[in-house]
C-alpha cells in the first residue's frame, strides 16, 4: 500500500494505492491555511480507512507541504516532478500537460528531454484568480462556465496577473458589456497567460494532457486551450489527484505512520517567519483607540421621511461597491446607501432613487454629482448635473473633516487612492499601479479563502501576538508570503494582521514609495471602505506615527464629496431623471467592433430610453462621428510620418524591420541605408492586439517590458509574410547629444535582438542580421557596417556603403528635426488657442498605439496639446541632476523636465512601461527635477493594460489642480 | 544648484584628513574572498570593515530609502549602509562608504547614485560613498590607490576564487566534518597576515601560495560519491551573496549537492575584455587601451597559475581558461553583449554544463535588464547546444518567498536526480 499527499495552496489531496498501483482511495479537502491539522487528519482518516498498523511507504509533495516533510522526516517530492512521475505511469504517450492549480500554473514538456516551466514569481495565480474573477461577476465558478458558453465575442482582458486583469473586466461591467461575452474572455485570458508565461518559445503540441482544479472543473476553459492551442486535450480520471498519485508512486521510503503523524503534530513554527509588533497590547489600548475615533462624524437625519427641504445627491460608482448619499444644504446627510454594483450599477441607482422618492415625498434633488469608474455612463442615463474626478469628491469630503488637511489616502476594493494637498489643491497623486492593489478585495478574497467572513477575519487580527511579516509587493506575491508563513505554521490571527500591515506597507512603500511618515504630512484623513477594518486603520497608524482622522463614513465619502460638490456647483434646478421618467427607465446594450481606425475599439452602445451612449471608444469618431482633429498631438504626427516610410522597390530583394522599441526612431535611419543600397525596405506595421499574440509563445522572461515583448510579434509577422532578410541590430550606444556623461541604450533596447535570435525557432527560415553596430561613430561606421554587409550579401562595395550611410544620417537628422519643427508649431498653436501643453514624456517606442493605449488621444479630448520629450531642446549648458546620466533616451527626460520648469503653460507627465528597470530611476529624479522648482509631475504606468479609467484621473486631477493654481493667481 | 539638496546631493569627497580617522564600510558580497582582501586595504593605510547585517531589518531599511523597483542588490547595500549609521555601532562622522562602480549601460553604475540620495534622505548626507571603478569616473583625494595596492587587491581576488573553488569541491565529501571550513580558516589568516605584513606579492610569491592552498585542501580525507553538481551563476551580486540569494549555497548543501560557483576572476576579465571588443566592433583606437591590454596580460597570467594550481590534482575541476570560455559563446551571443553580466553569464552556462555542473542555477535579481538577455533569454539556447543543461532561473527580490524559490530548484533537482539514477 502507498499513500501520496499532495498539499496544495488551497488544498489537500491524499491518494491510497494498492499493490497494483490502482487508486483505491482519494480525499479532497481545502485545508484553510491550517496544514499541519488537515495534514494529519488527510492521512489518518486513509490510516482509519484501511487499519494500517503497519510501516507504509508514504511521501508529501505540493509546496505547502515542504516545511511540514522535512521536519516529520517523510520524503518530500517537488510537485512538478510528481506529476511527471504520474503521468508517465498513467498516460506515457503524452507530450505536454497543462496544470492549473490554486495558484500555480504549469506546463510540462515530457517528450525528449523533461522541460518544466511554472510560472514565475510575477505571474497571478489561475484557480484563485478564477475565483476573483468569479467574484467580480457575481457569480460562482461554475456559474462563469456556463455563461461562457453563450458567448459571441472576446473582450481584450490582460493576462499577466489577476489584479491587471480586474482593471479590464470592470471597464467591461461599468460599460455594460454582457457578463458571457466578459466570462469566456476571461477564461481566454487564463489560456494566453498559461501560453505566454509558460511556453517561453517551446510549441505546445501532440497529446496534452490537462491537470489540476480549474481544468477539471471548467470545461469551457478546456475549450478555451482547445481552441487557441488548435488541438484537442484530455482531461483524464483523476485530473485532480495526480500530484498525490506521482507522490505515492515515487514513494520508496517504508514509513511508520504513528510516528510520522506524531511528529507532524509537533510541527511548529520556526523561526522562518518575521514577526511584527502587535497591533494591540490589550485591550484597554483598543478600547482607548475605539473612543478616539468615534469622534469623526457626520451628522445623520434619524428621521429621514419627513425631511423636506432642498437636498444634493452624490453618487460614487466604485469598482465593485456602489455608494450613494443624500444630503441637506449643511452637508448633513438625509439619507445614503452602500452596496454591491452587482456588475450592473445603474439598475441599484434607480431602485435607489424610486425608493427615496417615495420614502422621502417632500424632499426635492436641486443638484446631483456622480464620481468614480462608472461616472459617465451613470451620468448619461439618469441625466445627472455634474461629473467630477475622485479625488476631487474624496479632497471636498475630506475638507469638511479637517480644513487644513494635508494627506488623503483611500483605500477601497479594488483601489487606493493618495494625494497630497499642497497650497489648498491636490498635489501628488498615487494611484495602485496596476500591479500592487493590495486592497479592500484582497482582504476580503483571501479571508472568504481561508473560510471567514471578512469582518470576524479581521477581528481575529487585532489581538495577534506575533503578526507575520508578509512583504509589501503585489497581491500574488503576499499569496507566496501567506503560503510560506502557512509552511511555517503561522496561525490564522497572525496572517490576518500581517495582511492588514502589508497592505498598508503596500500603500505606503510600494505606492506612495514614502521613506518618512513626516514626508506626508502630519494631518492626514483616512477613508474607503477598508478603514473600516480596525487592524488595517491601526496598522496604518502604527505606520506612520500618528493619529489619523477616520470619519464613520469613511466608506462613503466619495458619495458624500460628490454631494458636497453638486451643492457648490449647483444651478438651481436638477436634470436628474424624476421618478415618471425613472419608472419608465429602460436600456439596452449592444457590443460593436469600431472599424473607424486601425484600433478597432469594442464599443458598448448603450440606449437609454433612445438616448445614445457609446463607451469603450477611445476617440471621439464613433460617437460624433467627427474625425479626431490631430493638429495638437505630436504623438499622431510621428505616427503618421512614420508611416510614410514605405517600400520603395528595389533590386537586391526585400529587407523587413520590425516596428519595436529603438525602431521607432532608427527607422528613417534605416530605411534610408537599405533603400539606397537597393533593398526595398518593408515595415512590419504598428502593433495591435494581433501582433502581441502572434509573439507571444516566444517570450522567454514573463517580466521584461512590454515593449519589448511586442518585438516577438513584429518578428514573426516578418517571417509570417516571407520577408527572407529581416534587420533588427544590436545597439549597445545611441547618437551622444551631449547631453549627459554617456549615450547608451538600456540593456533591454540595447540587446534585445539577441533575444529574439535565441528564442524564435521559424528565423532559421530567414536570414536574420542582428550585428552590433555603431553608428554613434560616424566616422568609423561605414566600413565596420560594409564588413557586416559582405557576411550576408555579395557585390557590395564600401563607396556604397559610405553614400547610403551619408542618406541614412541625413535622413535621421530630417526626421528628429521634423519633430522638433512641429513641436514648436504645436506650442505656438497651442498658445494662440490659449491650451495647455502636456509634455508627455517617455521613450520613442512609446508611440506605439498598442502600447501607449491611445493616451494622447485621451489628453488631446480633453482640450489639451500634446508634444513629447524630443521637442524640447537640450539645455545649452549640461546641468546637474542626482543620478548618472548615461542612456540617450533618458538625458531627453531631464532635459525635458528642466525646460519645462520655466514654462507656466507646460506640464509632464510620463510614461512608465511596466518593469521598465531605468525607469526606476528616471522617474525620481524627473519628479525631483520637477518639484523642485514647483511644478506637478504625474506618472502614468502602462502595460499589456487597456483601461484607462485611472488615466483619466490623472489627467483630470492634474487639470483640476493647474484650475486652482491659476485662480489663486 | 550649487548647494546641497537632499534631491542632488552634492558629491561629498573622501579626503586625505579622512583617511587619518574614517573608517571605510564596505558592504558584504562573496565572504570568502571580502575576508581573505580587506587586510590590503588595512595594510595600505585605511581603516576598513566589512558590513555583515543581514536580515529583515535591513531589507526593511533599504526598501524605505530606495524606489522599490530598484534592483535588489542596490536595495540591499544600500540598506546596509543605512542600517549601519543607525546602529549606533560607528560615528557617522567618521565613516566613509566603497562601493564597486562598474560603469556599464546597465542601472548598476547608478548605484551610487541611489545611494548618495538615500543616504540624504536618511540624514547622512555627509558621509562620503568612494566609487571604486575601472573607468576613471570619480576622483577621492583620500582614496589614493597605488599600483601595487590594485595587484594586492588582484591577488586577494584570486586566493579568494581558489579558496571558495576548492573548498566547495571538498566540503560535500570530507570525512571530517569541519576540515575544510579549518582549512579556510588556516589561509585566510595566512593570507591576511602576508598582506598586513604588506609582503611583495609577486607572480612566485602567488604561485607558491596558490600550490600550497590546493596541496591543503587536497589532502582532506574524502570519501567518494555521486552527488548532484549544481553550478550557480547570475547577477553578480546576488549570485556571491548569500544575503542577496537567501543562502543558496547553504541550502544546496543540504540538499546533498556540491556546489559550484564560478571565479570572480573572470568576470572582472570580462569586464576589461569588453572595452577592447568595443573597439573591435566600433572602431577606435586599440592604443589608447594600453592600461586596460596590460591589466588583461597580468590577470591572465594570474588565471594560468589558478588553474595550474588546480590542475595539479586531478580530483578538483579546474576552471576553463577565460579565452576558451570566451570562444563557447562564438555564434551564441555577440561579445559586444557589455552590460551587466553580458555574454559571460551565457558562456558561464555553456561552460559549467562542459565541466559536468550541468544543473544550474542561474540567480538574478527580480526584473534584473541584462538578465532578460543574456540570462532568462538564452537558457533556450543553451539547452539547444548542450541538451544536458538543466538550468533553472531564480529571481530575488524582497516581496518574492524562499519557499518559492526553494520549490523552483528542488524542481530542477528532482531533474537532476532523475538524469543521474534514470527514470522512475
Amino acid at each position: 500500500m502507498k499513500i501520496g499527499i499532495d498539499v496544495g495552496s488551497t488544498t489537500i489531496k491524499c491518494v491510497v494505492l494498492d499493490e497494483l498501483n490502482n487508486i483505491i482511495y482519494r480525499s479532497y479537502e481545502r485545508h484553510f491555511a491550517m496544514i499541519v491539522e488537515k495534514t494529519v487528519s488527510a492521512i489518518r482518516a486513509a490510516k482509519e480507512r484501511f487499519n494500517i498498523t503497519e510501516p507504509v511507504s508514504l511521501s508529501i509533495s505540493g509546496s505547502a507541504g515542504m516545511g511540514l516533510a522535512e521536519w516529520s522526516g517523510v520524503p518530500f517530492v517537488q510537485e512538478v516532478y510528481a506529476t511527471k512521475v504520474a503521468v508517465n505511469s498513467r498516460i506515457p504517450d503524452t507530450d505536454v500537460v497543462i496544470e492549473l492549480g490554486g495558484e500555480d500554473a504549469k506546463i510540462l514538456f515530457l517528450q525528449g528531454n523533461l522541460e518544466v516551466r511554472m510560472n514565475g514569481s510575477c505571474a497571478g495565480g489561475t484557480g484563485a484568480f478564477a475565483d476573483q474573477m468569479a467574484n467580480l461577476l457575481d457569480v460562482t465558478v461554475d456559474e462563469m462556465n456556463d455563461l461562457a458558453k453563450d458567448h459571441d465575442k472576446i473582450y481584450t482582458i490582460a493576462s499577466r496577473c489577476g489584479v491587471f486583469a480586474k482593471t479590464d473586466v470592470q471597464p467591461l461591467l461599468n460599460q455594460g458589456a454582457r457578463k458571457s461575452d466578459i466570462a469566456a474572455s476571461i477564461l481566454y485570458s487564463i489560456v494566453n497567460q498559461t501560453v505566454t508565461g509558460l511556453a517561453q518559445g517551446h510549441p505546445i503540441t501532440g497529446k496534452i494532457v490537462y491537470l489540476g482544479g480549474p481544468l477539471t472543473f471548467m470545461s469551457e476553459l478546456r475549450k478555451s486551450f482547445d481552441d487557441t492551442l488548435k488541438c484537442e486535450g484530455i482531461c483524464p480520471e483523476d485530473s485532480l489527484y495526480f500530484v498525490a498519485l506521482g507522490a505515492a508512486l515515487y514513494s520508496d521510503a517504508v514509513i511508520d505512520l504513528d510516528e510520522a503523524l506524531e511528529k507532524m503534530e509537533k510541527f511548529k513554527t520556526k523561526t522562518a517567519n518575521t514577526f511584527l509588533p502587535a497591533l494591540f497590547e490589550d485591550e484597554k489600548e483598543y478600547e482607548a483607540f475605539k473612543v478616539r475615533h468615534a469622534k469623526d462624524t457626520v451628522p445623520v437625519y434619524k428621521d429621514y421621511r419627513s425631511f423636506a427641504d432642498e437636498a444634493y445627491l452624490g453618487i460614487d460608482a466604485g469598482s465593485t461597491t456602489l455608494k450613494i448619499v443624500l444630503t441637506d444644504k449643511n452637508g448633513k446627510i438625509v439619507y445614503s446607501k452602500y452596496s454591491q454594483n452587482k456588475g450592473n450599477p445603474i439598475d441599484v441607482i434607480r431602485e435607489f432613487l424610486l425608493e427615496v422618492y417615495e420614502t422621502i415625498p417632500d424632499m426635492k434633488i436641486v443638484s446631483s454629482a456622480v464620481t468614480g469608474y462608472g461616472e459617465e455612463m451613470i451620468k448619461n442615463a439618469l441625466c445627472i448635473d455634474n461629473g467630477v474626478v475622485e479625488t476631487i469628491a474624496h479632497f471636498t469630503a475630506a475638507k469638511k473633516f479637517m480644513p487644513d488637511v494635508e494627506f488623503i489616502i483611500d483605500i477601497g476594493g479594488q483601489d487606493m487612492k493618495c494625494f497630497k494637498i499642497r497650497n489648498g489643491a491636490i498635489d501628488n497623486i498615487f494611484l495602485n499601479e496596476a500591479c500592487s492593489s493590495g486592497c479592500g478585495s484582497f482582504l476580503q478574497t483571501f479571508a472568504s479563502s481561508m473560510g471567514y467572513e471578512i469582518e470576524d477575519f479581521a477581528e481575529k487580527g487585532l489581538f495577534a501576538k506575533n503578526p507575520v511579516d508578509l512583504g509589501s509587493r503585489c497581491t500574488v506575491f503576499m499569496n507566496s508570503s501567506v503560503k510560506q508563513a502557512q509552511k511555517d505554521g503561522a496561525t490564522v490571527e497572525d496572517i490576518s494582521a500581517g495582511l492588514s500591515i502589508s497592505v498598508i506597507k503596500n500603500a505606503l512603500y510600494k505606492v506612495i514609495r514614502a521613506h518618512s511618515p513626516e514626508e506626508l504630512g502630519k494631518k492626514i484623513v483616512v477613508q474607503g471602505g477598508t478603514f473600516y477594518n480596525n487592524a488595517v486603520l491601526r496598522a496604518f497608524e502604527q505606520e506612520m506615527g500618528v493619529d489619523v482622522i477616520r470619519p464613520d463614513i469613511a466608506g462613503l465619502m466619495g458619495a458624500y464629496g460628490a454631494a458636497l460638490y453638486a451643492q457648490e456647483n449647483s444651478r438651481g434646478e436638477s436634470t436628474l431623471l424624476g421618478a415618471d421618467a425613472l419608472k419608465d427607465f429602460t436600456y439596452t446594450v449592444k457590443a460593436v467592433t469600431c472599424n473607424g481606425c486601425n484600433n478597432h475599439c469594442k464599443l458598448t452602445i448603450n440606449d437609454f430610453n433612445g438616448r445614445k451612449f457609446v463607451g469603450g471608444n477611445q476617440c471621439e469618431l464613433p460617437v460624433s462621428q467627427k474625425v479626431r482633429d490631430t493638429s495638437l498631438d505630436i504623438y499622431s504626427y510621428k505616427l503618421e510620418l512614420l508611416d510614410s516610410y514605405k517600400p520603395k522597390g528595389g533590386t537586391r530583394g526585400r529587407i523587413g524591420i520590425p516596428m519595436g522599441l529603438n525602431m521607432y526612431e532608427m527607422l528613417p535611419f534605416w530605411h534610408a541605408f537599405f533603400t539606397s543600397l537597393g533593398f526595398e525596405v518593408v515595415m512590419s506595421g504598428f502593433s495591435n492586439r494581433e501582433t502581441y499574440l502572434r509573439g507571444q509563445g516566444t517570450i522567454p522572461s514573463d517580466t521584461v517590458c512590454f515593449p519589448a515583448k511586442m518585438l516577438h510579434g513584429h518578428i514573426q509577422k516578418l517571417i509570417d509574410d516571407g520577408i527572407e532578410n529581416i534587420f533588427y541590430p544590436c545597439m549597445t550606444y545611441n547618437f551622444d547629444e551631449k547631453a549627459g556623461d554617456n549615450h547608451y541604450n538600456c540593456p533591454v533596447v540595447a540587446y534585445y535582438p539577441e533575444v529574439i535570435e535565441a528564442n524564435v525557432p521559424e528565423l532559421s527560415k530567414v536570414n536574420y542580421i542582428m550585428d552590433y553596430v555603431g553608428p554613434h561613430r560616424a566616422k568609423d561606421f561605414p566600413k565596420k557596417m560594409h564588413g557586416i554587409m559582405c557576411k550576408y550579401f555579395s557585390g557590395i562595395n564600401l563607396r556604397d556603403v559610405q553614400k547610403a550611410a551619408d542618406e541614412a544620417y541625413r535622413e535621421y537628422d530630417s526626421y528628429m528635426s521634423n519633430i522638433k519643427k512641429k513641436g514648436q508649431e504645436i506650442i505656438e498653436k497651442a498658445r494662440s488657442l490659449n491650451k495647455k501643453i502636456i509634455v508627455l514624456v517617455g521613450r520613442p517606442y512609446h508611440v506605439d498605439p498598442e502600447i501607449s493605449h491611445g493616451i494622447h488621444k485621451l489628453i488631446t479630448s480633453l482640450g489639451l496639446a500634446v508634444i513629447s520629450e524630443d521637442c524640447l531642446p537640450h539645455p545649452e549648458q549640461k546641468f546637474r541632476v542626482g543620478v548618472l546620466n548615461q542612456w540617450t533616451y533618458h538625458s531627453r527626460l531631464y532635459s525635458a523636465a528642466k525646460y519645462v520648469c520655466d514654462e507656466n503653460d507646460m506640464y509632464v507627465i510620463q510614461l512608465v512601461s511596466f518593469g521598465c528597470g531605468v525607469d526606476a530611476i528616471t522617474t525620481d529624479e524627473v519628479r525631483m527635477i520637477l518639484e523642485h522648482n514647483n511644478k506637478l509631475y504625474t506618472q502614468i504606468k502602462i502595460d499589456e493594460i487597456t483601461n484607462l479609467g485611472a488615466v483619466k484621473i490623472r489627467v483630470r486631477s492634474l487639470l483640476a489642480a493647474i484650475e486652482y493654481e491659476e485662480r489663486r493667481r | 544648484m550649487a548647494k546641497t539638496s537632499p534631491h542632488f546631493p552634492e558629491r561629498v569627497e573622501f579626503t586625505k584628513e579622512m583617511k587619518k580617522d574614517y573608517t571605510i564600510l564596505i558592504p558584504q558580497m562573496a565572504p570568502l574572498h571580502w575576508n581573505i582582501m580587506s587586510p590590503v586595504f588595512t595594510a595600505n593605510g585605511f581603516n576598513v570593515e566589512i558590513l555583515n547585517f543581514e536580515g529583515d531589518e535591513v531589507v526593511q531599511t533599504g526598501l524605505k530609502y530606495v524606489h522599490n523597483d530598484t534592483c535588489y542588490p542596490a536595495l540591499l547595500t544600500t540598506g546596509q549602509m543605512i542600517y549601519a549609521l543607525n546602529s549606533g555601532k560607528y560615528d557617522p562622522h567618521k565613516v566613509a562608504m566603497v562601493i564597486m562602480q562598474s560603469g556599464g549601460g546597465c542601472r548598476a553604475s547608478n548605484y551610487i547614485h541611489l545611494q548618495r540620495k538615500a543616504l540624504a534622505k536618511a540624514g547622512y548626507g555627509y558621509v562620503p560613498i568612494i566609487s571604486a571603478n575601472m573607468s576613471k569616473m570619480e576622483k577621492n583625494s583620500g582614496f589614493d590607490v597605488s599600483i601595487s595596492m590594485i595587484l594586492q587587491l588582484i591577488a586577494g581576488m584570486v586566493y579568494g576564487d581558489l579558496v571558495m573553488l576548492l573548498s566547495n569541491q571538498v566540503r560535500p565529501y570530507e570525512i571530517n566534518k569541519g576540515d575544510t571550513d579549518r582549512v579556510i580558516a588556516k589561509w585566510t589568516k595566512i593570507l591576511g597576515n602576508e598582506f598586513y605584513e604588506n609582503k611583495r606579492q609577486g607572480f612566485k610569491k602567488i604561485a607558491k601560495n596558490l600550490n600550497a592552498v590546493a596541496k591543503d585542501f587536497a589532502a582532506i580525507p574524502i570519501k567518494i560519491e555521486k552527488k548532484i553538481k549544481v553550478g550557480v551563476i547570475g547577477e553578480i551580486y546576488v549570485k556571491y551573496s548569500p544575503f542577496g540569494n537567501n543562502h543558496l549555497e547553504e541550502f544546496l548543501s543540504k540538499q546533498d549537492c556540491e556546489v559550484m560557483i564560478p571565479s570572480l576572476l573572470g568576470f572582472i576579465l570580462f569586464k576589461a575584455d569588453v572595452r577592447i571588443e568595443d573597439i573591435k566592433l566600433y572602431g577606435g583606437s586599440l592604443v589608447k587601451k594600453y592600461g586596460v591590454n596590460a591589466l588583461i596580460k597580468y590577470l591572465l597570467k594570474m588565471e594560468d597559475m589558478l588553474i595550474k594550481a588546480i590542475s595539479a590534482h586531478p580530483q578538483f575541476t579546474a576552471p576553463e581558461y577565460f579565452m576558451k570560455t570566451k570562444a563557447l559563446t562564438e555564434g551564441v551571443i555577440g561579445y559586444g553583449n557589455r552590460m551587466g553580466e553580458g555574454w559571460f553569464l551565457t558562456a558561464e552556462m555553456l561552460e559549467l554544463v562542459k565541466k559536468g555542473y550541468e544543473n544550474i542555477v542561474c540567480a538574478q535579481p527580480f526584473g534584473c535588464l541584462p538578465c532578460h538577455v543574456c540570462g532568462k533569454g538564452m537558457i533556450n539556447k543553451v539547452r539547444r547546444i548542450d541538451p544536458r543543461a538543466n538550468i533553472v532561473a531564480v529571481e530575488y527580490d524582497p516581496g518574492a518567498t524562499k519557499v518559492n524559490q526553494e520549490n523552483r530548484i528542488k524542481l530542477m533537482l528532482a531533474v537532476a536526480k532523475e538524469n543521474i539514477l534514470g527514470s522512475k
